[in-house]
This record gives structure tokens, C-alpha cells and sequence, in this order.
């Protein structure tokens, strides 16, 4: 592997000779006019426009595309440049979007020409450990190769560690993952994702991942009116909406279902949107009144709504819940 | 001897770059990248060892070089080809193939003629390290 990273070291000199030898270097270079032809504003304003909420992660996002903007710009003038290191950890409650970002990162790499396929492969523990002795390596392999040239995206990361079995073949599978995000950086990127406290532990454990990842983005949970947004924009892609009586109905939904356990933002009010179109159809059966308009069939009211077992939860008692997150 | 076999064998060895290339160009077509090594070049022996699994859904020639980059360590000295396969209805079969590595010292061939009834004679290659 070495052999192979002084190839490419040589094959960018050759570049960068065989450029000299046509035209001289340019003596400055306009960012902007970069930014609009690589196609990265699109791909951030679309960030912008889809997934609500999310400031700092938007934030984030932006900052590594102009360091990737002014690195190639740097490369093209000649001047000292290091590919920088783009392994990222994403860290945050369940539903909050880890995912979805994932996905637009790898495009949004792709078209900085960070990544030279920007496709992206998602993984979880079972695709990299193996069952028994001898089985892991070649499996994290196969998928290593997969990756290359893309993005690697490992799922709920911090399962790849088992404290309590040393003899777990995780601890496998992670060496190689560090050895090939040392060695290939310029060839794939990888993102780690998992909840927030589960994923410390996990650095704390393997500090040779905390290192090695350059990029911690916290993705925080959304406020109140962002679910409602997402919502109504959940709704939309499937040619739903809301009645003015369900939407009222929705905010309060959001605000009692955020008290209750196993909240999970954005994925909480995908299941209860889920159900809600359930008992759409079921009430739309049951009226049996002539024919129904397109109206009809894509309005969700307060009908359907109100049934939920959130409205008329009654918080357990302090000791209870304790319980219940422990056996989480 | 020389070996010419597959692909560019009457070229200049192929450099890693060029190699890259190539492959790039398979995968690009859809093939699989499939990595083979063997000590006898001999023509008739057609199947030569497999190195790994054939490569079915890489998108990156930089996996196959990491796979040819092992395959190169673990057998040193012996010829390694890089296989195209197109699994399409009607191919299903090794479209393309070339000789990406070569021992330092290439075997020859040695020519046996065997007398058979009458005059007849019936000639065997042999390859000869």
C-alpha cells in the first residue's frame, strides 16, 4: 500500500510538470467563478432548500467545501498543498438527519472532485465483521474496495466495538478501517455515524479514530416548529397535506410526543404520519358516501390525528422512566 | 521468452498507471474485474489460479489495484492477468484480458518430437523454467 501512495505522489508531479510545460501557472484565480463551476452551490442551496433546520451541520458543510475550493485552487497555482483529511463522524439523536446529510456529502464531494465517484456505500457492523476467525478481514476488504473512490458510511459505528468481548473480531475490522484511512485518504472518505453518547465512548476507546477524524459534526435535535416544517414537507413529497385543524393538532402533537420516551425527531413524525394516512384510508372506507375527490384522498384532518395514543398519555412516574431508558 | 498472451502483450509492459486505466475502462463497460496468477504461461493452460473473487460492483479501478497490489506480494515472480467479464445474456464470458505482471525471468518452451507409426511425428510444447 505505501507503493501505491508514492505512485500517485508521482503521477501528481508528472501533472503538474506536464501542465508547466503547456501553459504557466495563473497568477490568480477567481474563487467565485470555481464555486459556480463546480456545481457545489446547487448542491448546498438544494441542502438548504430540503432539510430543515440543521444550521450548524449546514454551517459545516459549507466551511469544508471552501477549504476543498481553496485547496484545488492552491493546487492549481502551484502552491504547497495537502489533500486534506475528510473522515467525518456524525454524531446526534436518532432521526436527526445523520443519514440524509450522508448522502448529500458524497455528492457534494463528488463535485469538488474530492471523492472520483462519489457514490456511497452504507454499512453497518454485519457487512464488516465476520463470524469467525480468518472472516473478517476479507470482508471489511471486499467492502474497503467497494468504498473506494466514493464514501464509505458506517451506521450506528460505535457497534464496531464491543467492550465486553475481547476476543470480539470488531477490533479487526477497526484496525484495518484505520489502516486504509491513513493510506487511501485521496481515494474514499469515511463517515462515522452514531448517537452522540454512544460514540464517545466508542473515541474513547479507539483513540486512534478520534485522530484520525478530522471533522465532528453535531447534528442537534429539531425544535418544535422545524418538525412541523418537516411535516408538512413529509406530507408534500407524498401529495399530502394538512387541513388547518390538523395542522394545529400536529404542533401539539409534536410538543406531547417530545415529552414522552423513545422520542425520535424526524422519525417519530414520519411513524405518526405513517399512521395517520393508515387511518385516512380506514376513515375514508368507512364513510362510504359516493365517490371520493382527490381532495378527499390526499387531505389528512384532525380525524385522523386525534385517535393517537399520545394525546391521552400520562407521563410514567420519574422512577418508572429511569427504568425504561436503562433497558434501552 | 516473451510471453504474448491477451491483450497489449506486443507493448512495452503496461505501468501501474496505464493499468489503472484499463481497468477503469472495464468497469466503466460494467465488467467484472477478476485477478488470475499462474507459474506456467504454458498456451494450452488456459485457467490459471484466481486470486480473491471476481471484483462485481466496484466503481473504482482503486479496489482491483489494492486486490492486483496483494496479489503481487502473496505470488511474487509469477504472471498475474487482470480478466474482464461481461455477465450480460449472450457474453457470459471473459471479454478482455491482459498480462499485468511478469517474472523477472520469463520460462521458455521446448519443443518434443515423438515418432508415431509409419514416419508420422506428433509434436508437445513443454515450458521450461
Amino acid at each position: 500500500m505505501a507503493e501505491a501512495i508514492g505512485q500517485n505522489e508521482n503521477h501528481n508531479q508528472l501533472d503538474t510538470q506536464g501542465e508547466s510545460l503547456e501553459a504557466p501557472l495563473p497568477t490568480s484565480i477567481d474563487l467565485q467563478a470555481e464555486y459556480e463551476n463546480s456545481g457545489v452551490g446547487e448542491v448546498l442551496d438544494e441542502l438548504d432548500r430540503e432539510l430543515i433546520g440543521l444550521k450548524p451541520v449546514k454551517q459545516r458543510i459549507r466551511e469544508t467545501a471552501a477549504l476543498l475550493l481553496v485547496e484545488s485552487a492552491r493546487k492549481a497555482m502551484g502552491l504547497s498543498f495537502e489533500t486534506p483529511t475528510l473522515h467525518m463522524s456524525f454524531t446526534g439523536n436518532p432521526g436527526t438527519g445523520k443519514t440524509t446529510v450522508a448522502l448529500r456529502m458524497s455528492d457534494i464531494l463528488h463535485r469538488l472532485g474530492y471523492v472520483r465517484k462519489g457514490h456511497l456505500i452504507s454499512v453497518t457492523r454485519d457487512d464488516l465483521v465476520g463470524q469467525y476467525i480468518g472472516h473478517t478481514a476479507p470482508k471489511t476488504k471486499e467492502i474497503l474496495k467497494r468504498a473506494m473512490g466514493g464514501v464509505l458510511f458506517i451506521d450506528e459505528a460505535y457497534y464496531l466495538y464491543r467492550p465486553d468481548n475481547e476476543r470480539d473480531y470488531g477490533q479487526e475490522a477497526i484496525e484495518i478501517l484505520l489502516q486504509v484511512m491513513e493510506n487511501n485518504r485521496d481515494d474514499l472518505v469515511v463517515i462515522l455515524a452514531g448517537y452522540e453518547d454512544r460514540m464517545d465512548t466508542f473515541f474513547e476507546s479507539n483513540p486512534g479514530f478520534r485522530s484520525r477524524i478530522a471533522h465532528h459534526i453535531d447534528f442537534p435535535d429539531y425544535g418544535n416548529e422545524e418538525l412541523l416544517e418537516i411535516s408538512q414537507s413529509m406530507l408534500h413529497q407524498q401529495n399530502y397535506h394538512f387541513d388547518d385543524e390538523a395542522n394545529t393538532l400536529m404542533s401539539k402533537y409534536i410538543d406531547l410526543r417530545r415529552q414522552q420516551p423513545y422520542f425520535a425527531n424526524a422519525r417519530s413524525i414520519r411513524n405518526a404520519l405513517d399512521r395517520a394516512r393508515l387511518r385516512q384510508a380506514n376513515r375514508l372506507f368507512q364513510q362510504n358516501d359516493g365517490p371520493v375527490t382527490a381532495e378527499q384522498l390526499s387531505t389528512i384532518t384532525a380525524k385522523d390525528l386525534s385517535p393517537s395514543r399520545v394525546f391521552n398519555f400520562t407521563p410514567p412516574s420519574k422512577e418508572k422512566r429511569k427504568n425504561v431508558q436503562k433497558g434501552k | 521468452m516473451r510471453i504474448t498472451q491477451g491483450c497489449f502483450s506486443f507493448l512495452p509492459d503496461l505501468t501501474d498507471e496505464q493499468i489503472s486505466a484499463q481497468m477503469e475502462y472495464c468497469l466503466s463497460k460494467g465488467w467484472a474485474i477478476g485477478i488470475e496468477y499462474t507459474d506456467d504461461p504454458h498456451p494450452r493452460n488456459t485457467y490459471w489460479e484466481m486470486f480473491g473473487h471476481p471484483m462485481f460492483d466496484l466503481k473504482d479501478p482503486k479496489g482491483a489495484m489494492i486486490e492486483l497490489e496483494d496479489c503481487r506480494k502473496a505470488h511474487p515472480d509469477t504472471y498475474i492477468r487482470i480478466n474482464a467479464f461481461h455477465n450480460e445474456r449472450g457474453f457470459e464470458s471473459v471479454v478482455m484480458s491482459f498480462i499485468a505482471s511478469r517474472p523477472a525471468k520469463e520460462p521458455s518452451f521446448k519443443l518434443t518430437r515423438t515418432d508415431i507409426e509409419g514416419r508420422s511425428q506428433r509434436y508437445s510444447w513443454e515450458t521450461v523454467k
